[in-house]
């Protein structure tokens, strides 16, 4: 038996979650799927988990289940390990699932491989894992009973199973401690955001170290803000002090998948296209003909980016704007 | 206020990964190295603590013995000691890893007394594991947040930040903790010539530690497929302006 640890919001499961239980059927082989949702709306969220192949639904409650606590989700991990002794516990390579299997490794003195693209093999598994943000992959055998592992977000679709009838429910209550609960969410701040947000935007306008400066953003600003979309930057940007790091798209910074990605004198680095290799199309605009970008852009424009940004956003004026 | 804070030397990647003939390491003899770097803002975040609480920061790493060039540069940017857990420059497993920086630990609390703060970066940037943080705060019996965006300290508490959709998660959690963070928390300071003079001067220690064997066991590396595009040059120079916009329209964002 697999255990998926399955993520909820009100009501309805995270589509990561859906990739991570995708990836858990290949792992089960035939065996059955389990799924572990914590906390309230845990129940409205597992019925639909039937068409994803899931034979029973596990859902942890409690009056201390409220806000997320790693420490509380990790025993209500282990709870179930110890009661079902699946082969193995999957989550989604997400700040939680990877918090809390990294929990529950630790205090299973287990191994725990994060952010997997494929499993296969039994004991060990053979497991291929994302290194650099995904810009090298890493074979590995994982050495672990119960074998712990997340999913790398978008590497696997999430695919409907035969279904048959809703998954079976069983609710139960972890046994929690203090030291479970004395790191939990404790406030919530709201902030306002304006414009169009980086990771949602369609069109990403980002400038790297040839835009020059602060200033030097300005024309790309006006490009963004012609095409509705949002102003990224490279690593080399915000280590500059050029944009803040909210900009910053990039392994450590933000990931985009817009339609499209317009990149103005970025070099091109691993760091950064961790970030941008979601987008649908890359635009390079670039001096460099021979820039590492060019390897992973669909269109490439040589020149100065302070002649060629302008001239495109005057031609998309000229033509009665977007 | 005690402060530790283990860092990773990590290779300047540039533009394409190349790996060793062995398939089991990036070929880096042309590249340089650096503190990866949510670590990098854990050491200028601990520098910022210590400045405004008092207290002293140490840096430790484990890693090849030149990873004393990156606690040379913790150092500069205001870290007061470093400890260096030598290896052979192969790989250790998260778990191997973590054994080693807990008898560090110990024997820094045998020799001069506890740490009320033990900063990781949330993930190696090589690697990537996302756990050794974890692993080392369960051992200790401490409390851990991870991914932290935003830390301070009030009587005796960690306010500690994440960011999420619509904005920021707190927690309060007592010290001795343990906290992970991540880029963007601050903007690490450049050290000046004087800091890096100073560095070379401050204390750093050196042991070797014994590898015990790997339980998730790295095979081989693999760069994935997808690298090596060939753009469509649209033009050349403002030029190309009106192509740009064709392939906008295409697309349907114009």
């Amino acid at each position: 038996m697999v255990l998926v640890l399955v993520e909820h919001d009100g009501g309805e499961v995270d589509e990561l979650s859906l990739q991570a239980i995708t990836l858990a059927r290949e792992l089960a082989t035939g065996e059955p799927v389990s799924a572990l949702l914590v906390g309230a709306g845990g129940r409205e969220a597992a019925a639909p988990l039937t068409a994803h192949g899931v034979g029973t639904a596990h859902i942890a409650e409690g009056e201390r289940l409220t806000e997320y606590a790693p420490g509380a989700w990790a025993t209500s991990v282990i709870e179930l390990v110890d009661r079902l002794e699946p082969s193995a516990v999957v989550a989604a390579g997400t700040n939680r699932g990877n918090e809390v299997l990294g929990h529950v490794a630790a205090r299973m003195d287990q191994p725990f491989a994060a952010n997997c693209i494929q499993v296969t093999g039994e004991g060990p598994l053979e497991v291929t894992r994302m290194r650099w943000g995904g810009s090298l992959l890493e074979e590995a055998h994982l050495h672990g009973d119960p074998a712990l592992l997340s999913v790398a977000p978008h590497a696997v679709a999430a695919l409907a199973a035969d279904g048959a009838d809703a998954p079976a429910i069983e609710a139960f209550t972890p046994t929690l401690d203090d030291a479970d609960l004395l790191v939990q969410v404790a406030e919530h701040v709201s902030t306002e955001t304006s414009g169009v947000s980086l990771a949602e935007a369609k069109v990403v306008v980002s400038g790297g170290r040839g835009v020059g400066s602060a200033e030097g953003f300005g024309i790309l600003e006006e490009l963004a803000g012609l095409l509705g979309g949002a102003v990224g930057c490279s690593r080399v940007v915000t280590s500059s002090g050029w944009r803040p790091h909210t900009d910053q798209v990039g392994q450590t910074g933000t990931k985009v998948s817009p339609d499209l990605y317009i990149a103005c004198g970025i070099s091109g680095a691993t760091q950064h296209i961790a970030g941008c290799k979601g987008a649908k199309k890359i635009l390079a605009i670039n001096s460099d003909a021979e820039a590492p970008i060019m390897a992973s852009a669909d269109y490439a424009v040589i020149g100065d980016l302070t002649e060629i940004v302008p001239a495109v956003t005057a031609e998309l004026r000229k033509a009665g704007g977007p | 206020m005690r402060i530790l804070v283990c860092v990773k030397r990590v290779p300047l990647t540039g533009g394409r990964m190349v790996l060793t003939d062995d398939e089991r390491a990036l070929e880096t003899r042309h590249l340089g190295f650096t503190i990866s770097p949510h670590e990098e803002c854990g050491v200028e975040q601990a520098v910022r603590l210590v400045e405004q609480h008092g207290g002293d920061v140490t840096v430790l790493t484990l890693g090849p013995a030149e990873a004393e060039e990156q606690i040379r540069d913790s150092l500069a940017i205001g870290g007061d000691r470093g400890i260096v857990l030598a290896t052979g420059g192969e790989e250790w497993d998260p778990q191997a890893t973590t054994g080693a920086i807990l008898d560090a630990i110990e024997a820094e609390r045998a020799s001069g007394g506890a740490h009320d703060l033990i900063i990781f970066g949330n993930e190696s940037a090589d690697s990537g594991n996302y756990q050794v943080g974890i692993r080392v705060a369960r051992a200790l019996g401490l409390p851990v947040v991870t991914g932290l965006k935003g830390l301070s300290i009030e009587d005796g508490f960690a306010r500690c930040e994440q960011e999420v959709p619509g904005g920021r998660d707190v927690y309060r959690i007592p010290l001795p903790a343990v906290v992970s963070v991540l880029e963007g928390i601050n903007l690490p300071r450049y050290p000046s010539v004087p800091a890096k003079l100073r560095a070379r001067q401050k204390p750093v220690e050196t042991s070797t530690p014994e590898r015990p064997e790997a339980r998730l066991e790295m095979v081989r590396l693999r760069v994935p497929p997808g690298q090596g595009k060939q753009a469509e040059v649209l033009g050349n120079g403002p030029g190309a302006a009106p192509a740009v916009v064709d392939v906008m329209r295409e697309l349907g964002v114009a």
